[in-house]
């Protein structure tokens, strides 16, 4: 595996990677987008208690589902980036964290949204918030630690710290609605890995939120290829294969020696 | 050691005992309170291998399921009260005025906050709704669960009037999904 890995240590292989990669990501991702929203905001059945404002769900779950998908991805970029000292891995640990914490952002904002109608407030400190709104400080600790160093790759190397000890809340996330009481139900989709038990979702409903869950993966994974490959450029940019690739390498300085 | 030098250690301190300060300060509030309520048994029977019973005057949270056939419209205000109970036998008697939250009914989850008034009864100023993990079309309720939710707001003027039997019919709800008893 390593041997198939270790080419894109390299930061040019990972940028044509990456790029050969993005249409395959964009355009089912917002293909499905389209379809999971329009299906479950207009035509999945209303909830017998909740009405249509359970509606929310169908962002409110994807959204706090890959908050914690991709802090898991990025802090298996920060262990690469420490054990193995791959520069690519920390430039992914930079292209995650904002994408995250976003996600995170949106799943306390939408779950506020939801609160207030259904539960009869906006907020309240239960383990469960609480170890979601720690998630977003992760997130945002990770991108201080990252700017916080003069020396870039010292910065990288805390950020990396921090997202590896991070992880820590991801399972306390997950399990805090067992664990404790809380205002929070419990695991509605994810139960069925993490428990065997079967989504207790009607299908009606179940099969458009997948269709979401899939489609907000795809498109924050294009967020973080496009932060990832700018990132790359922008870095590489006086090296011979970031200027033929942006295709300015005849009036450049380099290739015009190279003709003398 | 350098001005440069310094600076970064000064910073690289500072944000190491920040985050440790935040998290030992979340931890320390998290012990106190990581559980959001008190379930009815365990303020009748007293909580954890202690048996620590909250006293008269606390202000607490209970967290419940609405006892079927409980609920009772005071006056004609917004003054009601409910027994929560969770595995049984305790019971815990909730005084409210105000708005319940749509979400209300027999049989459903409930927080309530407030202070302790007497060992088994609630002054609450605060009730929330707790809904269970399960979402499906009014129909399948019916006929799976034999819920049919009507929010407070759309409630029979007559019903849950100080114990008629207007809320007799209502009795036969099933709890749903038994969530507290793990």
């Amino acid at each position: 595996m390593w041997r198939w890995l270790h080419p894109y240590a390299k930061p040019e292989a990972t940028f044509h990677l990456v790029q050969k990669l993005l249409p395959w990501f964009l355009v089912p991702g917002i293909v499905l987008s389209v379809l999971g929203l329009v299906w479950g905001l207009a035509f999945a059945p209303p909830d017998y208690q909740q009405g249509e404002s359970y509606r929310i769900i169908f962002v409110h779950v994807p959204a706090a589902m890959w908050s914690m998908g991709f802090y898991v991805a990025m802090a298996a970029a920060g262990l690469l980036a420490l054990v193995w000292q791959i520069r690519t891995a920390e430039l992914a640990l930079l292209a995650i964290a904002p994408v995250g914490a976003v996600l995170t952002f949106i799943s306390l904002f939408t779950g506020a949204l939801w609160g207030q109608p259904m539960w009869g407030t906006w907020w309240v400190w239960d383990a469960r918030l609480t170890a979601q709104l720690i998630l977003l400080f992760l997130y945002l600790g990770v991108m201080a630690l990252y700017v916080a160093f003069e020396d870039e790759r010292a910065g990288a190397k805390a950020a990396s710290i921090l997202a590896l000890v991070g992880v820590i809340n991801i399972p306390i996330i997950h399990y805090s609605v067992y664990w404790w009481n809380t205002l929070h139900q419990q695991s509605t989709v994810t139960r069925a890995i993490t428990r065997l038990e079967a989504p207790s979702i009607a299908p009606e409903m179940l099969y458009p939120l997948l269709v979401n869950i899939v489609a907000m993966m795809l498109i924050s994974a294009v967020l973080v290829m496009l932060r990832l490959n700018n990132e790359i450029l922008r870095r590489e940019i006086h090296r011979p294969w970031a200027l033929k690739y942006l295709g300015i390498a005849v009036s450049t300085p380099a290739a015009t020696t190279g003709k003398e | 050691m350098n001005p440069r030098r310094k600076k970064r250690f000064i910073m690289t301190s500072g944000i190491i005992g920040g985050v440790a300060i935040a998290t030992a300060l979340v931890l320390y509030a998290l012990s106190q309170n990581i559980d959001l309520f008190y379930t009815p048994t365990e303020i009748i029977n007293g909580k954890g291998a202690e048996q620590v019973r909250p006293e008269v005057g606390q202000r607490i949270r209970v967290g419940g399921l609405v006892v079927p056939g409980s609920v009772r419209r005071e006056g004609s205000g917004l003054t009601v009260s409910f027994n929560l109970i969770d595995t049984g036998p305790a019971e815990v008697i909730v005084d409210y005025e105000g708005i319940l939250p749509d979400l209300f009914r027999e049989g459903q989850g409930i927080v309530a906050q407030g202070i302790l008034i007497a060992p088994n009864r609630l002054q609450a100023s605060e009730v929330l709704a707790r809904h269970d993990e399960e979402y499906m079309p009014p129909g399948l309720a019916e006929a799976l669960k034999g819920v049919e939710h009507v929010p407070p707001s759309q409630w029979d003027d007559s019903q849950y009037r100080s114990n008629d039997n207007g809320a007799d019919d209502k009795s036969e709800n099933e709890s749903g999904g038994g969530y507290y008893d793990r």
